[in-house]
């Protein structure tokens, strides 16, 4: 009994202590970007963030990037992962690490490379890829965003019996491209939705490539916004933390509504 | 006219030898079952025939075409899993509907056929059940419809029941049969169970290391196994030690029985006597050397474990009303056959001993 209680009492510390370490910042940017230059307290910082035109292109052309980065992992990834699956077990550790290796590689060092092909790439190509952020940064993300897809996707691929599925509709006249959106894809719903999430996720995030490259994403207006007035920036943090947590809790949702039993 | 032909199909794994060399030939509405332990090929020899895996050497032929380079896909194959293989994210209707989707049919012929084919089965009503309101039972119910919707040229079951409890297995069994006769379709059925071959089947054929053993009807199969493999692999079997006579004929338990499958022994060798349990009479004897060992009532008949005085035990099944010797009571046993398999002795002592590959 004495026991329990310690360790309900542990528990509850960890949980207070953790509570205030991730709340507690939480609660000090609210309460700041709630603040008015008079020192009262409304809504004006979020006000601005409506009204800013440089930030909402920034988050159209960031929305963009991520709706086709998501399509191209998923339309790489999927078949990809459910043909080794199948035809080339002995692939799948070779696939587990090449996929790795975006994480292994700094950033920095991929935006250099790719900077010094911008340079050295002939005219048409450099016009055909790197005239619009969506061109330039769309394959760079596909590959950032490899590590994650493909770690959720194989784990939506091994809770089903994809081999049995695959047969019973291929045996019953099913195209692979019906195999594939017909029967693998709305089977593990979850996974792809949970893909889906960390591309959008890691697209409305990230500032090193975008920034070194020269294209005025999402994040990085936020940063440039957040120099000239710190209240809307944090405004803005905060308001994309929820839109995010938002998503999170429609992803499980939707995902938790057919598997769950 | 065969539905299907497969002659001398091959196929590796490795080094592994699934297929060496089969032959086998469907008649048009033909149950034919492929009985055979674990690894012996059957599960292969169905896969290449749908198409799944593509043989080293040997053609595939249905109704005559050569369907060898044919992807699963374009086969009109229906078949049905040992894994419950219905699509999780459809209701029962739209899983038997799917086949006559990727057809093109229109809705209404597909929503019309599907509930045809539901009823097929006794499960009209659940059309609108997801797999995972479904019982194991039934899903595979389902599945059969599904590979029926098609109307396919060669249904096939991969050990379909074999995930389902005894009572609904044995419910399936007879099901299966009376849909398969009602739409006299052909059909290629892959068990490990012989009660399931020996009960649905117009002919078992029993496989080992990738041949066939024997393919006949269930009768023949059981009465005259082709080889000692296959008489002890179907139902049970004793081995008695017996000895050749200079007329054909072998000697054992005081009985003189034809002995097929002799072949060039000589005169006076040793061989085992290959006898079903219900060729064996037990008698009680006051004067009898073995004894009753075992006592077990099936119903209409009762078995006997019987100890021999020479070491070894043999199963004998006898009519109840006739199994009149209790446990440890001295016996005599009898031949009620004429003819027997012989075989050569496993061991260096060929005292007599039981073989039960697997309760009957």
């Amino acid at each position: 009994m004495a026991v329990l209680t310690r360790v309900r009492w542990w528990r509850g510390t960890i949980l207070a202590l953790a509570a205030v370490y991730f709340v507690g910042p939480l609660l000090a940017a609210a309460k700041f970007s709630f603040e008015e230059s008079d020192g009262s307290y409304g809504v004006d910082n979020y006000l601005q963030v409506v009204r800013d035109v440089a930030l909402r292109d920034a988050l159209v052309t960031s929305l963009e990037i991520a709706a086709l980065t998501t399509v191209v992992v998923l339309a790489l990834m999927v078949p990809t992962i459910v043909w080794v699956r199948l035809r080339a077990p002995r692939l799948a550790l070779t696939l587990e690490s090449v996929t790795v290796l975006p994480i292994v590689i700094p950033p920095v060092v991929m935006a250099a490379g790719l900077a010094s092909l911008q340079g050295k790439a002939p005219a048409w190509l450099a016009n055909l890829l790197f005239a619009s952020p969506l061109t330039a940064l769309t394959p760079f993300y596909v590959i950032l965003a490899m590590p994650f897809t493909y770690r959720a996707l194989d784990a939506g691929v091994r809770a089903i019996d994809l081999r049995t599925l695959v047969e019973a509709a291929r045996g019953l006249g099913a195209s692979w491209p019906a195999v594939l959106g017909r029967v693998v894809l709305p089977n593990m719903r979850s996974a792809v939705l949970g893909a889906a999430f960390l591309t959008v996720a890691l697209v409305l995030g990230e500032v090193v490539i975008s920034r070194i490259l020269l294209y005025t994403t999402f994040p990085v207006q936020i940063v440039q916004t957040g120099q000239s007035s710190a209240g809307v920036s944090v405004a803005l943090s905060l308001a994309s933390l929820v839109l995010t947590w938002l998503l999170l809790v429609l992803v499980s949702f939707a995902g938790g509504r057919r598997t769950g039993r | 006219m065969t539905a299907v032909r497969m002659s001398g199909v091959r196929r590796e794994f490795g080094d592994v030898t699934a297929l060496a060399g089969l032959d086998l030939e469907l008649a048009p509405g033909e149950l034919v079952a492929l009985l055979g332990p674990s690894g012996c090929g059957k599960t292969t020899a169905l896969r290449i025939l749908a198409g799944f895996e593509r043989p080293d050497a040997g053609r595939v032929e249905l109704d005559g075409r050569d369907v060898t380079g044919v992807p699963a896909a374009k086969r009109d194959m229906g078949m049905v899993f040992q894994a419950y293989s219905l699509f999780p994210n459809m209701d029962a209707l739209t899983n038997v509907a799917f086949g006559l989707r990727m057809r093109k049919q229109p809705a209404a012929v597909r929503r019309r056929r599907a509930a045809e084919l539901l009823e097929l089965v006794g499960l009209g009503a659940h059309g609108d059940r997801y797999p995972h309101q479904l019982s194991g039972g039934q899903q595979q119910r389902v599945a059969l419809a599904r590979a029926l919707a098609v109307e396919p040229t060669v249904l096939l079951l991969d050990e379909p029941l074999s995930a389902l409890d005894a009572l609904v297995r044995h419910q399936l069994r007879g099901e299966i049969r009376r849909v398969q006769q009602a739409l006299g379709i052909t059909t290629l059925f892959v068990t490990h169970d012989q009660g399931e071959a020996l009960s649905m089947a117009d002919r078992v054929g029993v496989m080992r290391a990738g041949r066939l053993e024997q393919l006949g009807p269930p009768e023949a199969v059981y009465a005259h196994p082709a080889t000692p493999f296959v008489a002890e692999f179907v139902g049970t079997m004793n081995r008695l030690a017996g000895e050749l006579r200079a007329d054909g004929r072998v000697l054992v338990l005081g009985a003189a029985l034809v002995a097929q499958d002799a072949g060039d022994r000589p005169v006076g060798a040793r061989v085992d006597v290959l006898l079903r349990p219900e060729a064996i009479g037990v008698d009680p004897d006051e004067a009898g050397a073995a004894r009753v060992r075992e006592r077990t009532f099936l119903g209409s008949v009762t078995r006997l474990v019987v100890a021999m005085p020479e070491g070894g035990e043999v199963v004998a099944e006898v009519p109840s009303p006739a199994a009149g010797a209790d446990v440890g009571a001295p016996v005599s046993l009898r031949v009620l056959a004429d003819r027997a398999l012989v075989a050569d002795p496993l061991g260096a002592a060929a005292a007599p001993r039981p073989l039960a590959a697997a309760p009957a």
